[in-house]
């Protein structure tokens, strides 16, 4: 049974489509046939995290106007075997997408055997947003551990839980995961930034991982590969476990104490 | 004590009063979407049901919900005209 799973925010710049394309990534390393789709329509970026902006011919409005098929529009990941890529259009206005047509392409892709379709989210509350979480059965909640970012989150929770069609339906509700990102263990510490365990008091819903604030984001955004792909990294390690409890492992958490460096260390440094 | 905190390079831990503040707007915006939009319908409501039996302005009936420790208070304030 596929699943579909919304990627989302409110807040803008806080890791939303660099979650998507790991967490994607991840999924189809291990196996399963995964798609990730870009909604920001007019502010498409997900191809260019995934590396793939110059293969991009046809984009998700082509398809929901029955322009381009589905199998002509995904494009093959250059990691995964079992990853395909469907970009927002950069041209169209954010009105083509239609609540019908967005099913119609949700549906196809069941129908073509994918087990998960990511909906990469854009910032804010409007129609892609809307759109984007629509249909979702799970929802990642993408909040970087400041006040604007909770709140936006909080709110964002609040649409997922009246809009989409799981809430509108009556059925069972969206199953909700938050992900914590740029997360500085460090500045905890100090007393100068939210811990994990402040967000989840305010947001109450389980926590799916924690990504720490690393350089490695920004080199695998450089190079157009997802950060999963950065081998050895924190970050990838972080979204290995993410991919790892969303498939129902219990993992304990990492990066989230500090040691303060040792004398020597303070003295002759480190990086 | 700006030489103590230069030289010991303290920083204000901020996170706490993060969270205080937080905490209180989002009660306050869940409030806000768990269905108190019924107060203009109870307004419009109360407006028709005193009119009834009494000469009322719209302007003289205030309703205001307010959060008092674990409680809720629906404060409805009616000013009947001079008769």
């Amino acid at each position: 049974m596929a699943k579909i799973i919304v990627v989302t925010s409110g807040k803008g710049g806080v890791g939303k489509t660099t979650s998507s394309a790991s967490f994607a990534s991840g999924l189809a390393m291990r196996g399963h046939k995964t798609a990730v789709l870009d909604f920001d329509v007019g502010l498409r970026n997900l191809d260019l995290i995934m590396g793939c902006e110059r293969r991009v011919v046809y984009d998700l409005i082509n398809v929901v106007n029955k322009e381009a098929t589905l199998t002509q529009a995904l494009i093959k990941d250059k990691h995964c075997e079992n990853l395909f890529i469907l970009p927002a259009s950069q041209t169209r206005d954010k009105d083509a997408l239609t609540e019908e047509g967005v099913e119609n392409v949700l549906n196809d892709l069941v129908k073509m055997d994918f087990e998960y379709i990511i909906c990469d989210s854009p910032a804010g509350i409007e129609r892609g947003a809307v759109m984007a979480l629509t249909f979702a059965d799970e929802a990642i909640v993408v909040t970087n551990p400041e006040v604007s970012s909770v709140r936006d989150s909080d709110r964002i929770l609040g649409i997922i839980q009246a809009k989409s069609r799981r809430a509108q339906n009556g059925g069972e509700p969206v199953k909700e995961h938050l992900l914590i990102t740029r997360y500085s263990a460090k500045r905890v510490d100090a007393g100068e930034m939210l811990s994990y365990t402040d967000v989840q008091d305010i947001l109450r819903i389980p926590l799916v991982g924690i990504i720490p604030e690393s350089e490695s984001v920004l080199h695998a955004s450089n190079q157009g590969n997802p950060a999963i792909h950065i081998k050895g990294s924190d970050v990838a390690l972080a979204y290995e476990d993410v991919v790892s409890r969303f498939l129902g492992e219990e993992l304990p958490l990492r990066f989230t104490s500090y040691e303060k460096p040792g004398f020597l260390h303070r003295i002759f440094g480190g990086k | 004590m700006a030489l103590l905190s230069f030289l010991f390079n303290s920083k204000p831990k901020t996170a706490s009063a993060a969270k205080e503040r937080l905490q209180i707007i989002i009660a306050r915006e869940r409030n806000g979407r768990n269905g108190h939009d019924f107060l203009p319908a109870l307004h419009k409501e109360l407006i028709e049901v005193i009119s009834k039996y009494t000469k009322v302005n719209a302007d003289d009936i205030k309703i205001s919900l307010d959060r008092q420790g674990n409680l809720e208070v629906l404060d409805v304030n009616v000013v009947l005209p001079d008769a």
